[in-house]
């Protein structure tokens, strides 16, 4: 079931004009800012199908903009989100791909702070204001961006999976949902996990020093 | 948890609870939250659609484009006249969808019912019923999760974007949901809302997405206001005793077929349809300059 809760339907409370070209669009670009932890300096978004055919006339790069400032769809200053970002010196390219999308309504995103931190990723926006992140730095991956979520990029070697799943349950965390994805069998791989209620830093400093991790992130509501 | 309109039909019947009861209830054990957190929070969301209807048939609302804004104002003042033909109650509503949608278009604030693009059909529908039978909030509210129970079967079955599906899924939907809220607010049968909203969602299969330059102004703001104007009908024939012939879940999934069988040009691509007149060129020209290519 891609629609869980009554609210994916009646809601969000937003600005218009456009559900999936508007709201969808700030919360693909807000859950960027979120994996980047920080305001991106510079930003690429790329725009496919239905996006990159209609995106001036909905306002999707305005409101994905103001995701990417992280402002929620129902934030009065999406309107000038453009200006905003100018203001605050992120410098943004907006380019209209003609290459057809699996989902019409497709953004690609880089966005960072310099050489070595940067992030890719592709949301699509699939109705209602209800998005989904199925790439992330060339892994692919389906992440709602509406529960919270720990998302871990580490070594594919047997055993890690258990020992980050041995921390959330002493720590008492449930987990709703979780997949595995890697590019190639024995190297980098990423384990994105939703769960039901949002963690602290302590226990992300936990898995962070388990051995074979790489790195790790949250995204939460 | 219901999966398709049989069920939700079944379960409600079963226990002898209405459509609403059933959804505020699979939304509590979906989100762990009590029923007074679920229904405040729904109660926010009408708020919302409330005060986007009061500035719509008040206030002169112009989107940045300029193509919309200003017909509430103009069929309210019609009603007062005292010589509609459709009725004060119908013109009411399609007023009130009119309004929401205007104010969307004009970057303000409103609650997606199922999208934006469809937001005035199930506010309008209901806030010209308030006027009319003067429902309890509690109603009103229930009004919404009966509307968002027949969505969330049509989002899950088919598809609520125009992007995938044409208007059919966004207007479509959200008159077929307005149709179905309309007959429990009336004290109509669970199955009774069904047959509405199978009847109203009929009439709006094969509808395209095709948004003068892009925007959702022209045609999608005059097509909420003859969804909403459909939903009621559609309701007063249920109510009346007459049944779908089709069964509800087979309509949503016509239509789900219909929009995968729909060109992409008339999937909110703005390629076809009304976007692709002379006038919609012209308009497009217009707002966007001769450089906005296509």
């Amino acid at each position: 079931m891609k629609y869980r809760t009554v609210f994916d339907i009646i809601g969000p409370v937003m600005i218009g004009p456009s559900s999936s070209h508007t709201a969808g669009a700030a919360r693909i670009g807000r859950v960027a800012r979120t994996l980047l932890g920080k305001q991106p300096k510079w930003v690429e978004i790329s725009f496919y199908g239905s996006f990159a055919k209609t995106y001036k006339g909905h306002g999707t790069d305005v409101a994905l903009v103001g995701g990417l400032l992280d402002f929620d769809t129902f934030d009065q200053r999406i309107k000038d989100s453009l200006k905003i970002a100018e203001d605050l010196g992120v410098e943004i390219k907006i380019q209209e791909e003609d290459a057809v999308p699996e989902h019409p309504n497709t953004a690609k995103i880089r966005l960072g702070t310099c050489e070595e931190d940067t992030l890719e990723l592709v949301g699509i926006s699939i109705g209602g204001g209800k998005i989904e992140i199925v790439e992330l730095n060339g892994f692919l991956l389906r992440l709602s961006g509406n529960h919270p979520a720990i998302l871990v990029v580490h070594d594919d070697r047997y055993g890690v999976i258990a020992a980050v799943s041995n921390v959330l349950a002493k720590h008492e965390i449930n987990i709703g949902h979780m997949e595995v994805s890697r590019k190639e069998k024995g190297k980098e791989a990423l384990m994105v996990i939703e769960i039901d209620q949002n963690v602290d830093d302590i226990l992300l400093a936990e898995v962070a020093s388990l051995p074979n991790i790489c790195k790790v992130t949250k995204i939460h509501d | 948890m219901f999966r398709n309109v049989a069920e939700l039909v079944e379960i409600a019947e079963k226990e002898n609870i209405l459509i609403s009861d059933v959804m505020i209830r699979q939304e509590m054990e979906v989100t762990e939250k009590s029923y007074d957190e679920v229904f405040e929070q729904m109660d926010k969301n009408l708020l919302v659609m409330e005060e986007a209807i009061e500035r719509g048939i008040n206030e002169k609302v112009t989107s940045v484009s300029g193509l919309t804004g200003g017909d509430a104002v103009l069929l309210q003042k019609y009603i007062q006249s005292g010589k509609s033909l459709a009725g004060d109650f119908h013109l009411d509503a399609v007023s009130k969808a009119i309004a929401t949608n205007e104010v969307n278009a004009a970057m303000g604030t409103i609650c997606a019912t199922p999208t934006a693009g469809s937001a005035g059909v199930v506010p309008g529908t209901l806030f010209a019923l308030k006027h009319k039978v003067n429902p309890s909030r509690g109603k009103m509210v229930r009004y919404l999760f009966t509307s968002g129970a027949f969505g969330l079967v049509v989002a899950n079955n088919a598809s609520i974007s125009g992007a995938a599906g044409g208007c059919q899924a966004e207007v479509g939907s959200a008159t077929g949901m307005a149709a179905a809220a309309i007959v429990e607010l009336m004290d109509g049968t669970p199955k009774q809302s069904a047959h509405a909203m199978a009847i109203a969602l009929k009439n709006m299969l094969g509808l395209v997405c095709d948004p003068v330059a892009g925007l959702v102004e022209v045609p999608c703001v005059k097509r909420n206001a003859m969804g909403a104007s459909n939903a009621i009908v559609a309701a007063d024939m249920a109510l009346a005793g007459i049944e779908s012939r089709i069964p509800c879940d087979e309509v949503i999934d016509a239509m789900y077929k219909i929009g995968q069988a729909m060109s992409l040009d008339l999937r909110e691509t703005a390629g076809g349809g009304l976007a692709a007149t002379p006038t919609g060129k012209e308009l497009e020209a217009k707002i966007f300059g001769a450089s906005h290519k296509k």
